[in-house]
């Protein structure tokens, strides 16, 4: 019940291992419901009065900002005005990664949902699926996979051993390091603040210790908002690197 | 002369924990440097960039956190790695 909640502080060891509840409902998937109805909400109060022409309230301000960041910093400056179809996907994932990140700062919760990999490795396999997709719908079979496995311009010499480079980098470090980017920051930033945390309270247990505590406490905050800006940020680079990679499958280099 | 029984009591008993730990150290530490100096040289040409053209301070700002984001990968490898190592 405590993990349905959300609301049971797990010791340091229980960093990598989560107790489940009923059905398997743990701590996680409880955030990544939340993190969906979240997303759902804010697009769904936010477009009711839509044909109003000035804005107002929190969800359509944010549902409307929201469309315009994704439309002109993420797809306008990687993909251009083709890419403008892929504006709901790259809006949806980027406020989806965004609320479950945002939990990690969240009191009581403190947790942040994407520091288990199974939902970045599901949304950098649903990346790897829509790039790979796209290019062969766009370029065909053969010319995608040689637009993307020879460089141009590389010497024919050269080839057996730029061919099976580009093919590890492009088709299996992509999705990895897209998954361990996302995971391996919120969980690197959740360690800091449990650091933080269990110091100050292992520094408030003697009297003289406590003297310490301020500049402890201190750097708990800081890393507090520094991982506000990291949950918005991870979440960012996963839409613009989906958006990159997206857009290298739909223009071959030439 | 207790401290140093103590710590000889620590290293026979079980040698590979330490062991272990030092290697999560070393394996973390040298996963970081590279990536380090890499992500100084593009913030650091972004901001020169950025000084220079301030009018394309947008442009270069996004293209700034995709060169951190491949650079600080190699980091990141590094850090699942030392979690993976077990003694």
């Amino acid at each position: 019940m405590n993990a349905l909640l959300g609301v049971d502080v797990p010791p340091i060891s229980h960093v990598t291992i989560w107790g489940n509840g009923p059905l398997g409902i743990n701590k996680t998937i409880v955030i990544y419901g939340f993190a969906t109805v979240m997303t759902i909400l804010v697009f769904w109060l936010g477009t009711r009065r839509k044909d109003a022409l000035v804005p107002a309230g929190l969800f359509q301000n944010t549902a409307e900002s929201g469309v315009a960041f994704v439309r002109n910093q993420i797809i306008m400056q990687t993909m251009g005005s083709d890419g403008l179809g892929y504006l709901p996907y790259l809006t949806a994932l980027f406020f989806f990664i965004f609320f479950s990140n945002i939990t990690e700062i969240l009191p009581s919760v403190q947790f942040p949902a994407n520091a288990r990999f199974a939902m970045p490795m599901t949304l950098a396999l649903a990346t790897w699926v829509i790039f790979n997709v796209v290019g062969i719908a766009k370029q065909g079979v053969g010319s995608y996979f040689k637009n993307s496995l020879i460089p141009p311009g590389v010497p024919f010499f050269l080839l057996p051993l730029v061919v099976p480079i580009e093919f590890i980098s492009t088709f299996l470090v992509r999705p990895f390091s897209l998954m361990v980017r996302l995971f391996a920051n919120m969980l690197a930033g959740h360690l800091i603040l449990v650091t933080f945390a269990t110091l100050c309270a292992a520094l408030f247990a003697k009297s003289v210790t406590i003297v310490i505590l301020p500049f402890s406490f201190a750097l708990l905050v800081a890393m507090t908002g520094f991982e506000i800006l990291v949950a918005f940020l991870q979440a960012f680079i996963f839409a613009i690197l989906t958006a990159v990679y997206i857009g290298g499958a739909m223009h071959p280099e030439h | 002369m207790a401290l140093l029984h103590l710590l000889l009591a620590q290293v026979t008993s079980d040698p590979t924990k330490g062991l272990t730990a030092i290697g999560r150290g070393i394996v973390y530490g040298g996963a970081a440097i590279g990536p380090g100096i890499g992500i100084g040289l593009v913030v650091g040409n972004a901001i020169t960039a950025m000084a220079r053209q301030p009018e394309s301070a947008g442009t270069v700002r996004t293209t700034m956190f995709l060169g951190i984001a491949f650079t600080e990968a190699l980091a990141l490898f590094g850090f699942v790695l030392a979690f993976i190592i077990s003694g």
